[in-house]
């Protein structure tokens, strides 16, 4: 077979990079000028080294306890995701019990459903709950999902049925099973799931918009929404604060790409 | 294992998330058919109103307004799915150095906040001191108040919007173009076909399974877009008007002005928009799509 020269698409691969990554770098240039140079007619495309926009957002809006917010709800979100749905998933995928279909199916058929319709009974349960403005508010319907329990459920279903058999024949109940034998071999899906819902909960607008309307009780998703003015947004601050709302998603993203897209890859697979 | 045995864990090892789903998805699911007739009173409580919320709704200029700009929103960023294919087919130029690196290029704007994104590019598309009119400006065109423009808004937003999904749509072909079996290719080249004739006859019909599933997901996200007209919009913009997305208008109508029942029959009307142009997909899918 010929071998295809490679140049050719690396010039559109890296054009394409490049409307890819200007925004960004536009971000980080602006984030450190001056207020009035962030404004001026033609744009100045240098920094003016202004260090103090990263300490003037945490002064503008209450950023690092929203950072915490941020990073406290993702945490117990995906915890709670990868351990409830993988007992679901392995429940589902290993054990023999009445209606195992039917439930399977109720399961999926939320997957069909916009997620508008879920927002306002949900506001009321956390009304009538007294949440609003609360962590757990943003926790709760977070930590259950119909797709982490379907995605887990074909990782338990491609491991071989001899591996349970041989340890309930050594008198190890389902429960022993599941956590010494089987999990630990689904770690690759875990993983996946864990950074698909790290990106979904960091990011996420909506819910959080709607349930916590306090400052101090924003995700960073809303606080930065709550940075625009009304007649003149201060892009510089602004924009600092958006930086070091995204790197942590970023950094990881870096660190544990291969796993994000097996995910991804996985969300196409099974369509 | 005794089977009464395995039936009781069977319930047990399901019961937390089945019990998370059932208050938290599928009882808010009846909960807004049910308060969609019905209409929230001052004081909290209910009212039965029958379908009036629906009759309101069909005769509501702000629902056709906000129906106009969600469809047209949606077609912009399917129009936008080919340029994913053309990512990953390059992506996946056979002895191509450097795929890792593109990959993560073309996903950071995947696993960046919406907030961030859209605030940024509000900037980019700022009609005085936007980087993108002073861009044009060297190409002699006088650029808009894109997001301050009722006729614009929209378009700007869509670019964000497939912008935002390339780098995830790319994986997804990507995906797609490796499970293509070699052998076509190598045949087609015993053949003589050319590379582009190969793309042609051989790659996008083998790739129409993850098409299709590419534009079936994209179009459900598309229709719900609310991130980016929040980001990018002032809520008190006239341009509003042009961009205002059908999950904006049922946010406005629930938590802004605290009319539950019209936003319960909003998010129903959604549904079954969204239902209808997915079984339409599913339909035509017969038409276009091949498996193998």
């Amino acid at each position: 077979m010929s071998k295809p020269r490679t140049w050719p698409a690396h010039v559109f691969l890296a054009a394409g990079a490049l409307v890819m990554l200007a925004p960004f770098a536009w971000q980080l240039i602006v984030a450190l000028q001056t207020l009035t140079d962030s404004l001026r007619v033609p744009p100045k495309f240098t920094p003016s080294w202004q260090w103090s926009n990263f300490v003037d957002v945490f002064r503008s809006v209450p950023l690092a306890r929203q950072f915490v917010n941020t990073a406290v709800v993702t945490a117990a979100v995906t915890a709670g995701q990868l351990l409830l749905c993988s007992l679901a998933a392995f429940a589902f995928a290993r054990l023999r019990f009445p209606l195992r279909g039917i439930l399977f199916m109720a399961f999926l058929a939320v997957l069909m459903v916009p997620g508008e319709l879920f927002l306002i009974p949900r506001y009321e349960i956390m009304q009538g709950l007294g949440w609003l403005n609360t962590l757990q508010a943003l926790i709760a319907p977070g930590v259950f999902g119909a797709f982490g329990t379907f995605m887990l459920r074909q990782f338990f279903l491609s491991l071989p049925k001899e591996l349970d058999e041989a340890a309930a024949i050594d008198g190890a109940n389902p429960l022993q099973i599941y956590w010494h034998i089987l999990l630990p071999l689904v770690r690759p899906g875990l993983l996946a799931l864990g950074m698909l819902t790290v990106m979904w909960s960091w990011s996420s607008l909506l819910w959080p918009l709607v349930v916590n309307t306090d400052p101090e009780m924003m995700t960073l998703s809303a606080g930065l929404a709550s940075l625009r003015g009304q007649f003149l947004t201060n892009y510089p601050i602004l924009f600092a604060g958006s930086v070091v709302a995204s790197l942590p998603v970023i950094v990881l993203f870096v660190v544990m790409q291969r796993q994000l897209i097996a995910g991804i890859a996985f969300t196409g697979s099974k369509g | 294992m005794h089977t009464r045995r395995e039936w009781a864990w069977g319930y047990l090892l399901i019961a937390p998330m089945a019990l998370g789903l059932a208050v938290f998805y599928l009882w808010p699911i009846v909960q807004t058919l049910f308060l969609s007739f019905t209409e929230s009173g001052v004081f909290g409580g209910y009212t039965w109103v029958g379908t009036a919320n629906f009759t309101d709704l069909s005769v509501d200029e702000e629902m056709y307004g906000a129906l106009g700009n969600t469809l047209l929103y949606a077609v912009l960023v399917l129009a936008g799915v080919p340029l994913s294919i053309v990512v990953a087919a390059l992506l996946n130029v056979p002895g191509l150095r450097g795929l890792s690196l593109y990959r993560t290029l073309y996903f950071l704007p995947v696993v960046t906040m919406p907030a961030a994104v859209g605030l940024t590019w509000s900037y980019l598309f700022n009609g005085d001191f936007g980087v993108i009119n002073h861009l044009l400006g060297y190409l002699g065109i006088d650029g808009p108040y894109w997001l301050g423009d009722p006729d614009f808004a929209i378009y700007a937003i869509a670019v964000v919007g497939i912008w935002s999904s390339i780098g995830y749509n790319a994986v997804l072909f990507l995906a797609g173009l490796q499970g293509i079996p070699r052998h076509y290719y190598e045949a087609a080249e015993i053949d003589g076909a050319g590379r582009l004739r190969q793309f042609l006859r051989i790659t996008l019909p083998l790739l129409t399974p993850t098409t299709f599933f590419v534009l079936v997901i994209t179009m459900i996200n598309a229709l719900q877009v609310f991130d980016l007209v929040y980001l990018m919009v002032d809520p008190k913009s006239p341009s509003l008007e042009g961009s205002r997305t059908i999950v904006y208008l049922f946010y406005e109508k629930g938590f802004v002005q605290n009319q539950r029942g019209l936003a319960a029959a909003i998010a129903v009307v959604l549904l079954g928009i969204i239902l209808a142009l997915t079984a339409i997909q599913f339909r035509l899918q017969k038409k276009w799509v091949h498996y193998e």
